[in-house]
């Protein structure tokens, strides 16, 4: 219950946290919540906890590290590279 | 050791927290990506402490890293859309894996029923291979009408609405099936896992093209849901609250798109709009011609003009036209007038993409005017250019009660003294709706592609 607890709190918090992004942030903002979203890599490590898992377990985990990992690396990298465009006038040029 | 763990992954979640607050403004936005980065780095490293067996997780993180590594290096900003519902979708299938494997490693505690403390887990381990399934191929098929390689109009057939019905109802039944007995219910979980496979494809096909900000935002919440139910398999609280966090940044931001289309949600996922059913009977015929113009005389227009918009679409990305764009802008700058660049919300096929281009060509921040912004002052405008868009700009929705876009904000181009539209050709929006604005008395066409009609303009003013 108390998982339920932090989940219906964090739900809130998200909603409070995003509600007043400027439309021009919002693709880097997607890209960005994107890569948090790569957090179930922490679930796809923790199925390497046992030590003798059976074969299908073994390539469902690995799996699910490698898709896990495109998505933190290449979400972080994507939104720090669309950021780094993002330029006021003097710097700009 | 565990303390240390927790707190550790209490870490991760404030820092994520900090992280999307301060994506929210422009000047922290960077800071805020890299602060989410390392909260995400923490969290790892915490994980891994716990001594786990290194060598797949190793060849996992390698193959993976470099594939996103590669993609986010060589992606081209005019394939961000198609991009990001990539992503969302290895999020999906990353959680669905999660909960099919977990669901192997403990489905032998569970050959005499379920116990009580177990049954979030299960119940948990169903709605990750779901969630996850939906996200994952809904995603493929969202990037694959993106990047138009099936065709970005809606599919739509009869019984549509039945068949999804049944399937949900077999997955729902699946469900019941698999949490009363999980250790006896392989197969209807292989069953149910093929299911959503299904249901995501079944879900996106009869969705338009110009809807596709929606979708994008919608896969993106899921993908979050779908991380927050792997975090419910395995008790895992940073699981739960980044998951959750980005669900809800999902869910804010599909509100803000189906506003910005003066839709709602189940308008935009089940009423396959633009595929003709609604557009052809209704539309009314549009009076009168449009009226062509060369580039030579669309820059005497442009030579004396002292204020002009720039009003780009999803036209301006397919042409690759925003560093001409912005030469342009500069010009016209240099010659005295004042230059902005409007932006629609739902501009573009995700949220934000137009601000993405623009900004890469170099377009300064303070140029870019949001539609509310841009319309009240729209009527001293002198030229406003409309490259590549349409459905935005099209006067019907505010005059036009029978258009299917009738009530949509959009930006009052009609409303500045004289509007240059550039367009490829008299072919209708994706929303396939008529445009009385090509027809209006201060329009004036340029033919021809974004870029190139572009480039003419400014090789007028250099020569």
């Amino acid at each position: 219950m108390l998982l339920l607890f932090t989940f219906v709190l964090a739900i809130f918090l998200g909603f409070e946290l995003i509600a007043k992004v400027p439309s021009q942030l919002h693709t880097p903002l997607m890209s960005g919540s994107n890569a948090i979203s790569g957090i179930s890599i922490v679930g796809a490590l923790i199925v390497f906890k046992g030590s003798d898992n059976e074969t299908l377990v073994t390539v469902l985990g690995t799996i699910a590290v490698a898709c896990a990992s495109v998505n933190v690396v290449g979400g972080y990298f994507v939104t720090d590279r669309m950021l780094s465009m993002f330029k006021k006038k003097e710097g700009g040029k | 050791m565990e303390v240390l763990i927790e707190l550790a992954y209490v870490l991760s979640a404030v820092l994520f927290i900090f992280g999307l607050k301060m994506l929210g403004s422009a000047n922290t936005a960077r800071r805020g990506n890299l602060l989410s980065a390392f909260g995400m780095l923490i969290a790892v490293i915490a994980t891994v402490a716990q001594g786990l067996d290194l060598k797949f997780i190793l060849l996992g993180a390698a193959i993976g890293g470099i594939i996103g590594l590669v993609a986010a290096i060589r992606v081209p900003m005019t394939s961000m859309p198609e991009f990001v519902a990539l992503f969302n979708g290895t999020g999906g299938l990353a959680s669905l894996l999660v909960g099919w494997a977990e669901y192997r490693n403990r489905m032998e505690n569970w050959t005499e029923g379920v116990p009580q403390d177990d049954l979030i887990s299960v119940i948990a381990i169903y709605l990750a291979v779901l969630i996850g399934g939906v996200t994952f191929t809904g995603s493929i098929i969202a990037y694959l009408k993106l990047s138009e390689k099936i065709g970005g109009k809606p599919f739509l057939y009869t019984g549509q609405q039945f068949v999804n019905g049944v399937l949900v109802l077999g997955i729902v039944g699946c469900g019941v099936a698999f949490v009363l007995d999980p250790a006896g219910m392989h197969t209807p979980f292989l069953v149910a896992v093929g299911a959503s496979f299904l249901l995501g494809i079944l879900f996106t096909i009869p969705i338009g093209g110009a809807d596709m900000p929606v979708v994008i935002s919608l896969l993106n919440s899921y993908s979050g849901l779908a991380a927050c139910a792997a975090g419910f398999v395995i008790s895992n609280t940073v699981l739960i609250v980044s998951g959750a966090l980005v669900g809800a940044s999902g869910i804010v931001l599909t509100t803000i798109m189906c506003k910005a289309m003066n839709r709602s949600l189940a308008n935009v996922l089940f009423s396959g709009f633009g595929s003709g059913t609604t557009a052809s009977g209704t539309a009314t015929a549009v009076q009168g011609e449009a009226k062509p113009i060369v580039a030579e005389d669309a820059y005497y227009v442009l030579e004396a003009a002292s204020s002009v918009v720039f009003v780009p679409g999803y036209g301006m990305a397919v042409a690759q036209a925003q560093h001409a764009v912005r030469e342009l802008g500069d010009i016209l700058e240099e010659n005295g007038a004042e230059v902005k660049y409007a932006v629609h919300p739902v501009a573009g096929r995700m949220p934000g993409h137009m601000n993405v281009l623009l900004a890469e060509a170099n377009v300064p921040y303070e140029q870019l005017y949001e539609m509310d912004d841009i319309n009240p002052v729209i009527a001293n405008v002198d030229v406003a250019i409309v490259i590549g868009a349409n459905d935005v700009v099209n006067p019907a929705a505010r005059t036009e009660e029978s258009s299917p876009i009738y009530g949509m904000p959009i930006i009052n181009v009609d409303y500045a003294r004289s509007v240059f539209v550039l367009k490829r050709s008299m072919r209708s929006g994706f929303a396939g709706v008529e445009n009385p604005l090509f027809f209006n008395e201060n329009t004036r066409m340029l033919f021809g592609d974004a870029k190139a009609s572009i480039e003419a303009l400014v090789g007028q003013f250099k020569g």
